[in-house]
């Protein structure tokens, strides 16, 4: 059985994958903090606009992670308050990206045990094995209870990176971050 | 002994489901793979599965199956996939 080589093998509670591993860039204009929306759509639809904004993905792709719920329901809502917006790879995709979007109110989304949500992430990913490397990171992240609330209080886009242990990406200079 | 981590569309929560799987089992002790499928591909994924993980939501779409079929809530909760797949391995 191909056990991952970074994976240690205590057993201890706390996961320490801290391998090389690390989440995609989250620019500051792909997080949306404190947002009004009347509904699961416009909250997906506040994400797929975050990754738009940041350059992850073209139009199209906020209609196919709406699609995939009609077509699946809402177990993209993974833990309370917390759902994983996302869609297959496609044309549409140019760059893998991560977007947080944080609701002001939380809003349903039909998930029997997770609902309301007020933390959305919006995926996107370029191959279906591409993104596995940050995945791993996104659950070390996530693996804490209490990141959810603390994301969901968060009162700007630098607070919500740095909760997320996300650095600006290179390149980014702070006096160029508009605060929209 | 295989597991499969099944979600809509084979990204992303799948692949969540699949990583704190394998550190459920690693806390169980339990040598176990864990594939993450989608819906598309589930029948073949699960055809020699023992255990199904998924969402509440997607359990109508798995159709007939010979695995146990193991809800998972919270997707991050380690203690909730840990104590489930003991329950369904142990």
């Amino acid at each position: 059985m191909p056990s991952s080589p970074a994976l240690p093998t205590s057993s201890s509670t706390q996961p320490t994958v801290k391998a090389a591993m690390s989440l995609p860039p989250l620019p500051l204009d792909a997080i949306d903090v404190g947002l009004h929306v009347p509904d699961w759509r416009a909250a997906i639809g506040a994400a797929g606009d975050a990754l738009e904004r940041s350059g992850s993905t073209a139009p199209g792709y906020t209609a196919r992670m709406v699609g995939v719920i009609e077509e699946f329901g809402a177990y993209v809502v993974i833990a309370p308050g917390l759902a994983l917006a996302h869609a297959r790879p496609g044309p549409d995709v140019l760059t893998e990206g991560l977007s947080v979007v944080t609701l002001a109110e939380p809003v349903a989304f039909g998930h029997p045990h997770n609902d309301p949500v007020n933390v959305v992430l919006g995926l996107a990913v370029t191959t279906g094995d591409e993104h596995v490397h940050f995945v791993a990171e996104l659950a070390n992240v996530f693996n804490d209870s209490s990141i959810i609330p603390a994301l969901a209080a968060a009162p700007d886009a630098a607070t919500v990176r740095s909760l997320l242990g996300i650095a600006a990406p290179t390149g980014e200079d702070a006096s160029t971050e508009e605060t929209s | 002994m295989k597991i499969v981590a099944l979600c809509g569309v084979g990204i992303g929560t799948s692949a969540i489901l699949k990583v704190n799987a394998e550190r459920a089992l690693e806390r169980l002790d339990i040598e176990a793979d864990v594939t993450a499928a989608d819906i598309a591909s589930v029948k073949l994924a699960a055809a020699d599965a023992q255990v199904i993980l998924t969402s509440s939501e997607l359990v109508p779409s798995i159709g007939k199956t010979n695995a146990d079929v193991i809800i998972i809530d919270n997707f991050f909760d380690l203690d909730e996939l840990t104590a489930k797949l003991e329950a369904a391995l142990g």
